[in-house]
């Protein structure tokens, strides 16, 4: 069985060791640095640590402040907080003036588990995805975690970084390159193209396999990066297996299945259906329970692809 | 300030304990929740529950019911433990805390626990919901009041100090704030965290009138919201009331690490003994 990992504990990770080389980052919280994990980074470079209270406005307006003056600032916060209540500060302090922060939220999706509804956010995407400029990350495990805490690092303007609270299984190897606006091909195939994003490229994977034992043989891309999208791994996975199944842990609008039917529906429209949150909040529970009431597991995406083959031409 | 009806105030304090009694063994059997900051509020949610509040259990959504708002919504064991031992629902039900198709969900929702007033869970929000509602009292000619209870961490949001002032300008004397005051919050004691100085004086500041009081001393808790309860001269009277976090079981008191968590077994099992100790 794989490896489990945390993003959340490969983002603490990644902060103690860019912390390192990097004297420009700074990382901020709002008194859930045990939770978001920054803990570690507080802890080696205590000086470099803003720790705000509870209070994300002021967290997100804070780094953009801090990106003004030329730091690299980490805002930390669970999903819910850090882009719903701070979303103003987030278009204006942040957005509309480029400014060079680095959001990084844990705690998205229902997975989220016993906190409820809410505490489960389903609408992160939607909302980041909606600002000009703004690059939004959903890595699917530790090492994609990791690589996009370094690249985000690298890269110069306002990131989103999604993170999540349980154990996810390890899917890629370490040297796993990851770069910013690029699918990664884990599964080439023809019936279908599968496209998902964080937890449930996993589900994903599990999917694959359930496919294949049936004779069916689908194409899996880890979409990663939402925005910007690789609208060119779409139009191929859309020429040449002619039906798309995207998958994500977030409300089904705006999220990454709609960022991809966006693109479909201009240049290449094929079938598609879309796993996600049907327009729903959350509740508690176990995670495994709710991936399962709300339909995001692997039947599910096995039951999509279906669906989808059957309505091709 | 204080009461010197020595009756009512054992009576609460028996009280008190069976809520906290319910808090530990519904957050042991969700094996999740926030015993800490719940026991600090044990005591002011039972004054309010059991004596100071008017409400119906049989008419839960009875218009003219005082309102009461756990703006600090991680805290919801106390408020479900008070709800239940009041008889909105069934005491069995406290088990089934944080569950898959409960209606005691890891956070306050209206919608699904009876006699639950306000949704809560994102910090900083409940203070403006309590305006709302005193404010519609006012506009709807009625009579009942509102109590809204925060955390001490939670006053670092600055939704908190613009519903102070707004509460001021609307004359809202049908409105009560309590601040569970226990020093605490996610990440460590609230000094530390985020300094906010002296909060009696910040309210006073914004025009509230301010009591101080032990939240844990019961005569105290009933006197200070009885006194609030008479007052009616235009201004909202805000309650800081000095509590321990965890109070009631010593392992749990004014330790950061039991903000959130369950008990063990062998922890549950000290925890209740010392509950009813000498009792
Ligand atoms: C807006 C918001 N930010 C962060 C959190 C996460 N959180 C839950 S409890 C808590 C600490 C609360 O401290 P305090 O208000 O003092 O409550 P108490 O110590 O009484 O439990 C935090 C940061 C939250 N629920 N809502």
């Amino acid at each position: 069985m794989a490896t489990k990992k945390a993003t959340r504990d490969a983002y603490g990770e990644a902060l103690v060791e860019l912390g390192k080389v990097n004297p420009d980052i700074v990382v901020l919280d709002a008194d859930l640095s045990q939770s978001t994990k920054t803990v570690g980074f507080a802890r080696a470079f205590p000086e470099r640590f803003v720790q705000i209270g509870i209070a994300e406005q002021d967290l997100i307006g804070t780094a953009a402040g801090l990106a003004a003056a030329g730091k690299i600032p980490f805002a930390s916060s669970f999903a819910v907080f850090a882009t719903g209540r701070a979303y103003d500060q987030i278009r204006n302090s942040v957005a509309y003036g480029r400014l060079n922060v680095k959001i990084a939220a844990t705690h998205a999706g229902v997975t989220v588990g016993e906190d409820g509804g809410s505490h489960q956010m389903l609408e992160d995407i939607s909302l980041m995805r909606a600002l000009p400029g703004m690059t939004v990350i959903v890595p699917a495990d530790g090492v994609e975690a990791k690589a996009a805490v370094k690249a985000a690092t690298e890269y110069e303007g306002p990131v989103y970084l999604r993170l999540g609270r349980g154990g996810w299984p390890v899917i890629f190897e370490e040297d796993h390159r990851f770069e910013i606006g690029k699918a990664a091909l884990l599964k080439d195939g023809d019936a279908a193209t599968i496209i998902a994003c964080g937890v449930m490229v996993s589900q994903a994977l599990e999917a694959t396999k359930l496919l294949e034992a049936e004779g069916i043989d689908v194409r899996l891309l880890d979409m990663a990066t939402i925005k910007p999208l690789d609208v060119d791994a779409c139009l191929k996975a859309a020429e040449e297996t002619g039906a798309i199944v995207t998958a994500e842990e977030h409300n089904i609008i705006g999220g990454l299945g709609s960022a991809v039917a966006e693109v479909l529906v201009e240049k290449c429209p094929v079938p598609m259906e879309r796993v996600g949150v049907k327009d729903t909040f959350g509740q508690s529970g176990t995670p495994d329970e709710l991936l399962e009431h709300y339909g995001l597991t692997a039947k599910d995406i096995v039951a999509a692809v279906k669906r989808v083959m059957a309505r091709k031409a | 300030m204080t009461t010197t009806n020595k009756e009512l105030v054992e009576g609460l304090r028996v009280q008190a304990q069976h809520v906290r009694e319910a808090i530990l063994r519904m957050v042991y059997a969700a094996n999740s929740g926030h015993c800490g900051g719940s026991l600090s509020a044990a005591d002011i949610v039972t004054a309010l529950y059991f004596h100071i509040m008017r409400i119906d259990p049989q008419h839960p959504s009875w218009e003219d019911r005082d309102r009461f708002i756990l703006s600090k919504g991680h805290a919801c064991p106390v408020l479900y433990s008070a709800l239940a031992l009041r008889g909105y629902f069934p005491q069995e039900e406290l088990g089934t805390l944080r569950a898959m198709d409960s209606r005691l969900q890891g956070h306050p929702d209206m919608r699904k626990t009876p006699g639950l007033d306000a949704t809560t869970g994102s910090l900083g929000q409940g203070l403006s919901l309590g305006v709302g509602m005193a404010l519609g009292a006012k506009l709807g000619g009625k009579a009942y009041r509102v109590y809204v209870l925060m955390g001490d961490g939670e006053t670092n949001e600055g939704q908190i100090w613009e519903a102070a002032a707004c509460a001021v300008k609307y004359r809202l004397d049908n409105l009560v704030a309590i601040v569970d005051k226990n020093g605490l919050q996610n990440d460590g004691p609230t000094d530390a965290i985020m300094p906010m100085g002296s909060l009696a004086e910040k309210w006073r500041a914004f025009g509230w009138d301010v009591v101080e009081i032990d939240g844990h001393d019961m005569a105290q808790i009933v006197g200070a919201l009885d006194e609030a309860k008479e007052r009616s001269h235009g201004k909202p009277t805000a309650i800081i009331a000095k509590t321990v976090k965890g109070k009631g079981v010593s392992y749990m008191e004014n330790v950061v690490e039991w903000h959130s968590g369950a008990p063990t077994d062998m922890e549950l099992d000290i925890a209740l003994a010392e509950i009813w100790k000498g009792r």
